[in-house]
């Protein structure tokens, strides 16, 4: 799936997060998180894991995570790849 | 004689304080406190040096001692309590001497018992005379109870009162006493009233919050302690709060006279008064308006001294007598033990404040919290800081379960015949952990920043500085 145009998806909420995405070269993901020390690789994991489950290898992500839940994560994810393939 | 000063500064030269004293605070002006500050300012402009700050509590609103600790104009601190914006630079290690943090109780026991000297007590005072009586109740900052000042006025060697509400001698209703006073400044202002008492905190409208209280409700119901003379303390978050409004709901229904009600008092606890829950209300720091009214035209309203609220010294004190408190917690792990002063990347923010002298007195401690806040888990293998020992605390209520200390085996059968939701707190920590994922440990510094002493002035855990 391409990533055709800048997209976002989520707010930030305590226990939410808030998920950026545009095109790019291969796949880049930042992470900035309220519990990052306890979290922090598992929440860039899942990203990357959703990208790949949607086929996306161009674009990158910026997560600004607030403490949500993993399942609220990979629906940011989700949505804001879906909101940037711009159909 | 006079007592009257012109000034703070001039107070301060009177009382002889010297550079690697100890000076004190109380904090029922809250984050509306204007007098620490004003103080600190004037021993700073003095050149005084190596100064203890002996405050019951810290505020956002004292953040300029960090100007003062980065000039060495202040080198050590206690407090019971600290607020995020200076516990975050303790923990980065601003201060080289570990902040003592004690109880609301162990504070003034170590004052009486000599333990903690005061060279000079600051009393915040809402009304005055010119003989250095003084009260909380009355005058344009009126704070109510002045409870956690009164050890400091009775063992400090000199006592400044601060007031921004002179009256003529002798002033009536006085908390703290004439006989104890040295000198008597007026001021403009002490405080700002909208830091000094909130508007009434509402009762919580979040679901899981909702769910909780009533949990707590009925742990209260069933525990065997509720009935007449009952007495009870609560805290005055939202989930709190909603535990009160249920278990005023039941008591009211069922006619259950309480005896009395403890704490920092809350309108919600004055309601409970008035609707007859309660034969009087026992107050060492009122939180809003309505409690500062209510503690001023109410005799059934008692102003408490913190030695009588909660020190382990007193030839007896009110938690002694306590049934049941509600508490809050950062974390709690499955010791049961409780943290209230770290937050979840170890930064201090927060204390035990009367958290573990009302755990250790009660006869049911409950702690009341989310099965996990942003994505982290309540329970823990270990908490990161002890604020409050596990054998003090008696159930953990939580959306997913309530999960009862083993030593209180009696409890757990009550709750289990009344079809409560009992889980082992290891099964609880798991389940939530299933939601949440398993989070990684902290990075722990390598300098302790603060010790945590327990109410019976032992040593009972340290911090460590966040890097």
């Amino acid at each position: 799936m391409e990533i055709k145009k800048l997209a976002s998806a989520g707010t930030m909420e305590s226990s939410d997060a808030y998920v950026e995405i545009e095109p790019a070269q291969g796949v880049c993901v930042t992470l900035e998180s309220v519990v990052g020390q306890q979290f922090g690789e598992a929440i860039t994991a899942v990203v990357k894991e959703v990208l790949q489950d949607l086929g996306v290898e161009n674009a990158k992500v910026r997560v600004v995570d607030r403490g949500a839940l993993e399942c609220v994560i990979r629906a940011r994810v989700e949505t804001a790849v879906v909101r940037g393939k711009g159909e | 004689m006079s007592k009257l000063v012109n000034s703070i500064r001039e107070a301060i030269q009177l009382s002889g304080l010297k550079d690697g004293m100890t000076v004190s605070f109380h904090h029922h002006l809250r984050n509306g406190d204007f007098v620490l500050n004003m103080v600190m300012e004037q021993v700073a402009a003095m050149g005084i040096k190596d100064i203890n700050v002996n405050a019951s509590s810290l505020f956002d609103t004292h953040l300029p001692l960090q100007e003062h600790i980065e000039n060495g104009v202040v080198t050590g601190i206690a407090a019971d309590y600290i607020s995020a914006p200076l516990g975050k630079l303790i923990s980065r290690g601003i201060l080289e001497k570990p902040v003592q943090f004690r109880t609301h109780g162990g504070r003034p026991s170590d004052i009486c018992l000599g333990r903690t000297p005061i060279d000079v007590a600051f009393i915040a005072a809402p009304t005055a005379d010119p003989m250095g009586n003084c009260s909380g109740k009355y005058g344009k900052s009126a704070c109510g109870s002045l409870g956690y000042a009164y050890a400091d006025a009775m063992h400090a060697r000199k006592v400044v009162v601060i007031t921004d509400n002179l009256v003529p001698y002798p002033l009536m209703d006085f908390s703290i006493s004439e006989d104890f006073v040295d000198y008597v400044v007026t001021v403009d202002a002490i405080g700002n009233p909208k830091g000094i008492v909130s508007g009434t905190t509402q009762i919580t409208r979040d679901p899981v919050g909702l769910v909780m209280a009533q949990h707590a409700a009925k742990v209260i119901q069933n525990s065997g302690l509720l009935k007449d003379g009952f007495s009870f303390q609560t805290g005055a978050g939202g989930a709190s709060l909603a535990a009160a409004k249920f278990l005023k709901d039941i008591m009211l229904k069922e006619g259950i006279q309480g005896s009395f009600g403890l704490g920092g008092i809350t309108g919600y606890m004055v309601d409970m008064l008035q609707a007859g829950c309660f034969k009087s209300l026992m107050d060492v720091q009122c939180f809003d308006l309505k409690a500062v009214e209510s503690l001023r035209t109410n005799p059934n309203h008692q102003e408490i001294s913190a030695m009588q609220y909660a020190s382990p010294s007193s030839r007896s004190a009110v938690v002694d007598s306590l049934d049941v408190v509600i508490l809050g917690a950062t974390e709690i792990d499955t010791d049961f033990n409780v943290n209230v002063h770290t937050d979840s990347n170890g930064y201090i923010m927060g204390g035990s404040g009367g958290h573990s002298d009302t755990a250790a007195g009660a006869k049911l401690s409950m702690i009341i919290a989310p099965m996990f806040r942003a994505r982290l888990p309540i329970v823990t293998d270990r908490v990161n800081c002890i604020s409050t020992p596990g054998k003090d605390i008696d159930v953990l209520v939580t959306q997913g379960g309530i999960a009862v200390n083993p030593k209180n085996q009696e409890l757990t059968q009550r709750l289990k015949d009344a079809g409560l939701p009992i889980i082992d707190i290891h099964e609880l920590k798991e389940k939530t952990e299933r939601i949440t994922g398993k989070p990684k440990a902290i990075a722990k510094g390598d300098r302790v920043v603060a010790d945590v002493i327990s109410r019976d002035g032992d040593l009972l855990d340290q911090i460590y500085n966040v890097k």
